[in-house]
């Protein structure tokens, strides 16, 4: 029986082993191929060449753009997708408006990539249905003001999109769980809502809420065919940067290709880890 | 409270208008084509357009083939990691979450430069090893969402005992996957596939990169160079959508319904 057992126990792991070849051939090694390329030279021997060539003001100036309207979008769509959150669990409104809003969140927040870009362009673009209604209504004209649909503003706009949905579709659960007892405790002795607020909720939830401005800072990070739709190559953050040197090798160095990917991944694999963490802090108080 | 309550009809207006108007934005465009008329015209002139039928049956084909591979690939292995490794399973969450981690652009990068025509698997050497690849590729696009609706299915019924049943009747491993576990899950299967749909219908950096005639980069190549037909591809784009998840609300309701009246 022992050994049997033994026998068995050793043969297990080979079921697992179709997925493990696949995630190594098509995620894994492709990954690791690119991050070693990063530490190359043309010759394959290792250098920090490439990553330090990374520190050219366009390369710099691209990242730079990524991050801040990574972060602009992450933030806004963090705070307005909070606050919706809030007002359909907590305040007050009728139960029935919750379950649409969460399908339509589940919808909104998949409808990203080209077709989003179209639908900002036919309502906010030259002659969208909002440009031309605050010309025609008012006689304000948004593009004479300094707005362009292709710029920074223009482009966080567009993700908010989907980065509102997809904040209302995380936090809510985390809100679901915020106890009345907390709440009624705090009031009881003496706390006003803003009170209960900052000592109470905001201590319980910021691990929840610091955790998914990442996730969306990620998700808007590695985004590519809505910001390529929208502006062709005109706005150079690093997807498009890294889009032009697959095509092209507009950087004329391949390794440094390699290094811009590179970038990217730790840009994201460090702001998912730290979601990672910190929703397994929050989980502790909102089972 | 009152003033609560106002607060929270103030954020969810917002919302609404912010969400709404793009869309209504969208749908007033497409049908502005004729000119001093609202008509249907950039629709006809998209549907009838070849390219939209050939790249969107190319990407439906895809999304089939990807849902296929998905399934044969994780229905399977989610059941074997919970029957027999759990000890595997914090390895499987993982490699399942980097999907999310590592940008598409990125894997993709690492592709066409693995598998060129002077590597030992030269994949995109040609057409066909291209749609390979890309359903591959596709299939790891949508592992996340795929796995963890298999994942969370498997969770809800007692595979031990039903495989322990199984096995006691004389059923091979095939028969158990293909005619105990599989229709058991196959709620959290459809979800995942309507997803992996959804997702592969309009994607546009991998097939762009690896030059496959997909919906995607059409509809990129239609934005550049047109003026309303972009309109009605968002609004076909968008009921696409909604479909896929309507589809992943009505079967999960049907499901739920079967278990109240079996109970």
């Amino acid at each position: 029986m022992p050994a049997n057992e033994r026998r068995r126990m050793s043969l297990d792991w080979l079921g697992v082993m179709p997925f493990i070849i696949f995630a190594v051939l098509f995620l894994i090694w492709p990954t690791i191929y690119l991050v070693a390329g990063a530490f190359q030279d043309n010759e394959g021997n290792l250098t920090l060449a490439n990553i330090a060539n990374l520190f050219q003001p366009s390369i710099m100036d691209a990242y730079w753009i990524s991050i801040k309207i990574s972060l602009a979008s992450a933030l806004l769509g963090a705070f307005i997708g909070f606050c919706i959150a809030a007002a359909i669990t907590l305040g007050g409104l009728p139960a029935w408006i919750r379950s649409p809003l969460m399908t339509f969140s589940g919808v909104a927040s998949n409808f990203a990539g080209v077709p989003l870009a179209f639908a900002f362009l036919a309502t906010l673009g030259r002659t969208g249905l909002v440009t031309s209604f605050l010309f025609n209504v008012f006689g304000f004209n948004l593009y004479a003001h300094g707005f362009n649909l292709l710029s920074f503003w223009g482009l966080t706009i567009t993700y908010l999109y989907f980065q509102i949905p997809l904040m209302i579709l995380i936090i809510t659960p985390a809100l679901d769980g915020l106890k009345r007892e907390w709440k009624e405790a705090a009031l009881i002795l003496g706390a006003t809502g803003p009170q209960y607020w900052r000592m109470v909720a905001f201590p319980i939830l910021w691990p929840a809420l610091l955790g998914t401005i990442l996730l969306l800072f990620a998700n808007s990070f590695g985004a590519i065919a809505t910001a390529y739709a929208l502006t062709g190559s005109s706005l150079s953050i690093v997807p498009i940067v890294l889009f032009a040197q697959i095509r092209g090798d507009v950087l004329q160095d391949p390794h440094l290709g390699y290094a811009l990917a590179f970038g990217m991944i730790v840009i994201t694999g460090v702001s998912n880890a730290v979601y990672i963490w910190m929703r397994a802090r929050s989980e502790k108080w909102l089972k | 409270m009152k003033t609560n309550r106002i607060w929270s009809w103030l954020a969810l207006a917002f919302g609404i208008i912010y969400f709404v108007v793009p869309l209504l934005g969208t749908l007033e465009f497409s049908l502005r084509m004729r000119r001093g008329a609202y008509s249907l015209d950039a629709y006809w002139v998209i549907l009838s357009d070849p390219r939209f039928q050939q790249t969107f049956t190319y990407s439906i084909v895809m999304a089939i083939v990807t849902i296929i591979i998905g399934i044969v690939l994780v229905v399977p292995t989610a059941y074997w990691v919970r029957l027999r490794l759990p000890s595997w399973r914090p390895v499987l969450e993982f490699i399942t979450l980097l999907p999310l981690v590592i940008p598409a652009i990125v894997v993709v990068f690492g592709y066409i430069r693995l598998y060129n025509t002077a590597s030992i698997l030269p994949l995109t050497g040609s057409a066909m090893g291209t749609n390979i690849l890309l359903a591959f590729g596709y299939t790891m696009l949508a592992l996340p969402y795929m796995y963890r609706a298999v994942d969370t299915g498997l969770g809800s019924i007692d595979i031990r005992t039903l495989t322990e049943a199984a096995e006691s009747l004389g059923a091979s491993r095939v028969t158990i996957m293909a005619k105990i576990i599989l229709p058991n899950v196959l709620v959290a299967v459809l979800s995942g596939a309507f997803l992996t749909f959804a997702i592969v219908i309009g994607e546009f950096t991998m097939a762009a990169l690896l030059n496959r005639p997909a919906f995607g980069p059409f509809l990129q190549l239609i934005g550049a160079n047109r003026a309303y037909e972009p309109a009605a591809l968002a609004v076909i784009a968008f009921a696409i959508t909604w479909i896929c998840m309507g589809l992943i609300q009505v079967v999960t309701r049907f499901n739920k319904s079967l278990a109240a009246t079996k109970r």
